[in-house]
């Protein structure tokens, strides 16, 4: 491998990303029968004889599934096809009970629709989407520590949209800024749960690098199981260097199937294009052709719910805060609505955002927990930053207030009366500390007066520690100043 | 009405036993069909009949076989919607009877468990692949029965066996719960002694079922004979079906018919169906690329057969299929598997479906002409036993009648034209536009009443 950075093999050299991804849907029941969709359930518990390809079965679709797809097929601007047919692609696998997997082939139910999402520069990168189309999933093989192998069927019949991208990405980081962008719109329009852990959320990528400024594409590969976010930027740099390695060495890439193994950090080859599989794609003659209503998809349409392009916008335009923050802010639609809840509680949108990037995402890094299972209910966030606004605490108090809060069932209010926290800001009583402190300090006050007027923020130390921290420090500094400068 | 049928369950095992060496019946069901009248003695539309099922329809607590080893030990946990609707309209289902492998055959040869015999003579075939329910019946061992016809697996076996044999229009009745071999032929198929009969288990079959998405809205209107309707249809006569190879006997009885026909004032037109000489290819092409996908899934890892548990994944599934299917099986999972494979689809598979839409087309157009198609359903009369069996492509041959049919999906039947001169059933075939299954069942007894052979 070379040992030359990405960003100086990147000024030579231009890699050309397609994606493909696969996610699954958050309908009540399967794609082709009746039973549940579920997750960590007992295995094989949510199983029927038309999901284990039982002689003589048929499937039957689920309307959910399909106004699921179309609806992510409006949130990416697709056109939705009034006439689309399933195919079935054959291949024997022992997660895969009938031996082929229904899915659809050359007419998708969605087509040529587009992503647009910030890039880290805050400039906005497009990435066309080529199709958008329905299929099943397969059941889950699992290894035993011997030699046996078990599988659970409750996955098979999870229905799946399969979205495939233009070969627009042009790095690693837009390949990973797509994909956050696709996981988020996914959330956003109420389709997926898209969670990349439970594999909600699966990618391949289709990759070749080109010299810079050349037209034609180089020979691609294909790559599977970059399935985090962080294996899609460092399997797609890795593969990367390895093609570019091979050019510059005067050697072909081969046209192959690699696998991205996350743990050891390389690739490991599938397939060469000679052992290339022969799905067979033929029309499955056990479903008739799936004919949509445009009226139905005008209503889907209308329906759609707020998107991320369409937050970002309204929090520019109402809340007036940085595109960075917006952006942290909006990538997820619980978060985003926690925070509006925040604001609507009475806040400067400034001051929540603070709050809310500060002191909820590092509780929530920290605890390992989502939005959803966060403690404090967004008004109650309200008032605690209104008890700091108002200056009745300092920004300190609030902070400790803040990490009390998530433990017990208190409201700010009721902490700071309980602990006596409120902030003392009389100027009568602070002075009295003012004139102890500085009396007791001969030496300092000495030094100062002889011109070391950075000792001041030594005694505003000694100051609020005298009055633990409650001591209003706009109020302390100026009668602090006025002490030290007086005779 | 109940006690007559109880006694005809529950003397069906000493029946069976009697005609054993005919070897149509795989499991005797009449227990669980005891059981079942003994629940609640439903009154239907079938309450006073005993029918049989082809064993690769599923039927709850009962094995489904069809006739493959591979299959061997499975139990069904559900019943087929048309299993179901019988049950439902009162009949006792005693029997699950033998066919070729899967449903691919035209002699009821290739089974595990050897060839069914015809009861004309023991030495001959019955036709195939619904060869054990066309014994069944013609046997009288039960009234009727039901079959699965996807090129004549039906219609062939009732002309060898003097049966009505009716295969209803593609998507008439729910598939689901027949075991698929080509799904977009399959359909599920009637044989009765009498047309009464074929057409009352028909009407209960036949309609939509939600678990089926390719079956049919279209209603299911019930058959009563009107002979002034009768003699107000349109025959068609194809000239495409004039064939060479066409016995001498079955020949001579449909020219008869024909004329018998025009005596009694009928018209009778002359009408072509171009494209039929492609029917075979192209039926072949198709079947065989949906039953290599459709069988897939015997495979050894969920249900059924599984030859060895050591060794390598890709060697439990050459081993378990290799000695779970029949060689007729495994030669068309290989074909099926050949035309859909890459650089090869365009030319076969392809070239096969635009001929079954000109297929489809030829009949379109004749019945705009006539209600009616009146052709031999078979080249021969029933041959004997082993002498097809290693020559797939002649085997083929004898479905040559009714494959147009079945790539088109309208419906056709076989009616019994008496016998030859040895003494063996000659059948001809009735086809009517798409739905209009009622319209054969019209000049159906309007025959069986007029006229005698």
């Amino acid at each position: 491998m070379a040992t030359n950075s990405l960003d100086s093999i990147m000024e030579k050299w231009e890699p050309v990303i397609g994606l493909e991804v696969h996610a699954q849907l958050a309908t009540q029941s399967k794609i082709f029968c009746r039973c549940r969709r579920t997750y960590g359930a007992a295995p094989n518990s949510h199983t029927c004889p038309v999901c284990l390809g039982y002689p003589g079965v048929l499937p039957v679709l689920n309307e959910q599934v399909v106004e699921f797809a179309i609806r992510m097929g409006q949130a990416v601007g697709c056109r939705v096809r009034s006439l689309s047919r399933f195919a079935r692609k054959n291949y024997f696998y022992p997660d895969l009970p009938k031996g082929y997997q229904i899915s659809q082939y050359d007419e998708p139910l969605c087509e040529g629709g587009s992503l647009s999402f910030y890039m880290e520069d805050g400039s906005v990168k497009t990435v066309g989407i080529t199709r958008i189309h329905l299929e099943e999933d397969a059941g889950k093989a699992i290894h035993g520590l011997e030699d046996e192998s078990y599988i659970d069927f409750n996955r098979c019949g999870t229905p799946l949209v399969e979205i495939v991208s233009e070969p627009d990405i042009r790095s690693p980081q837009e390949a990973r800024r797509y994909l956050e962008r696709l996981k988020q719109t996914l959330q956003y329009a109420g389709v997926s749960e898209a969670d990349m852990e439970k594999g909600h959320l699966r990618c391949d990528a289709n990759i070749s690098v080109r010299p810079r400024g050349d037209g034609e594409f180089g020979t691609r590969t294909e790559m599977k199981n970059l399935n985090s976010f962080r294996g899609v930027e460092r399997g797609l740099a890795y593969e990367i260097r390895r093609q570019v390695d091979i050019l510059e060495q005067g050697g072909e890439v081969e046209q192959c199937t690699l696998t991205w193994d996350e743990a050891a950090s390389e690739t490991h080859l599938l397939r060469t294009k000679e052992e290339a599989q022969d799905y067979r794609y033929f029309p499955e003659p056990d479903l008739v052709p799936l004919e949509v209503d445009p009226d139905w998809v005008k209503a889907i349409k209308a329906e759609l719910p707020e998107l991320p392009a369409q937050i970002e916008e309204r929090f520019t335009r109402d809340y007036n805060l940085r595109f960075q923050d917006i952006e942290i802010l909006t990538r997820e639609r619980e978060l985003a609505a926690y925070y509006e809840a925040v604001v609507d509680g009475g806040v400067s949108p400034t001051e929540a955002a603070r709050w809310v990037l500060g002191e909820v995402l590092r509780v929530l890094k920290e605890e390992h927990q989502e939005i959803g299972e966060f403690p404090m209910r967004p008004e109650a966030l309200s008032e605690l930053i209104k008890l700091c606004s108002q200056g009745i605490i300092n920004r300190n108090t609030a902070k400790s207030v803040f990490d009390i809060m998530l433990t017990e069932n208190l409201s700010a209010a009721e902490i700071v009366k309980r602990d006596q926290l409120g902030q003392v800001s009389d100027s009568a009583t602070l002075e009295d500390t003012v004139l102890q402190v500085v009396s007791g300090l001969p030496a300092e006050l000495e030094r100062y007066r002889k011109g070391e007027t950075r000792l001041l923020g030594f005694f505003m130390g000694q100051v609020m520690q005298a009055t633990k921290g409650k001591g209003d420090p706009q109020v302390v500094r100026g009668i602090l100043q006025r002490v030290l400068d007086e005779a | 009405m109940t006690p007559r049928l109880s006694e005809r369950i529950e003397a069906f095992p000493a029946a069976l036993k009697e005609q054993s060496e005919l070897n149509a019946v795989i499991t005797d069901t009449s227990s669980q069909a005891l059981a079942h009248l003994d629940g609640d003695g439903t009154q239907g539309p079938l309450s006073d009949c005993l029918l049989a099922i082809k064993d690769n329809l599923n039927l709850v607590d009962s094995p489904t076989t069809c006739a493959s080893w591979t299959l061997a030990g499975y139990i069904s946990p559900y019943t087929a919607t048309p299993v179901q609707r019988l049950l439902d309209a009162g009949a006792a289902i005693v029997a699950k009877t033998n066919l070729d492998e899967f449903a691919m055959g035209s002699s009821t040869e290739y089974s595990c468990f050897g060839p069914t015999r015809n009861p004309y003579n023991p030495d001959l075939v019955p036709g195939g692949s619904s060869g054990g329910s066309a014994v069944a019946v013609a046997a009288e061992l039960v009234d009727a029965a039901l079959g699965s016809d996807t090129g004549g697996s039906v219609r062939q076996p009732a002309a060898f066996c003097g049966l009505f044999g009716l295969k209803p229009t593609y998507g008439r009745v729910s598939r689901y719960g027949l075991v698929a071999f080509a799904s977009s032929f399959d359909q599920v198929s009637v044989f009765a002694r009498d047309i009464d009969l074929t057409a009352r288990v028909f009407e209960v079959i036949a309609g939509h079922d939600p678990l089926d998405s390719t079956s049919a809205a279209e209603p299911v209107t019930s058959f009563s004979y009107d002979e002034e309707h009768a003699r107000s249809l349109t025959i068609g006569i194809a000239r495409e079906y004039e064939h060479e190879g066409l016995d001498e006997e079955i020949g001579s009885r449909y020219r008869n018919l024909i004329k018998f026909l025009k005596s009694e004032d009928f018209t009778v037109k002359e009408v072509s169906l171009p494209h039929t000489d492609y029917g075979i290819a192209a039926y072949y092409i198709l079947t065989t690329a949906e039953a290599s996908s459709n069988l897939a899934r015997y495979d050894g890892i969920r249900y059924g057969m599984r030859a060895r548990v050591e060794g390598d994944l890709e060697g439990l599934y050459t081993d378990t299929r290799s000695s779970g299917f029949g060689p007729e099986v495994q030669r068309r999972i290989m074909l099926g598997t050949y035309v859909l494979s890459a650089g090869y689809m365009d030319r076969y598979y392809i070239c096969a479906q635009r001929v079954r839409r000109l297929i489809q087309r030829d009949f379109l157009h004749a019945f705009k002409e006539v209600d009616l198609l009146l052709t031999p359903t078979t080249p021969t009369l029933p041959f004997p036993i082993g002498t097809k069996v290693d020559d797939p492509l002649t085997m083929y041959l004898s479905d040559v009648f009714t494959v147009p049919m079945s790539l088109a999906g309208v419906p056709a039947m076989n009616i019994p034209m008496g016998q030859s001169r040895g003494g063996l059933p000659i059948g001809l075939q009735l086809t009517a536009n798409y739905f209009r299954e009622e319209t054969i069942f019209q000049l159906s007894r309007f025959i069986e009443q007029r006229y005698s052979v």
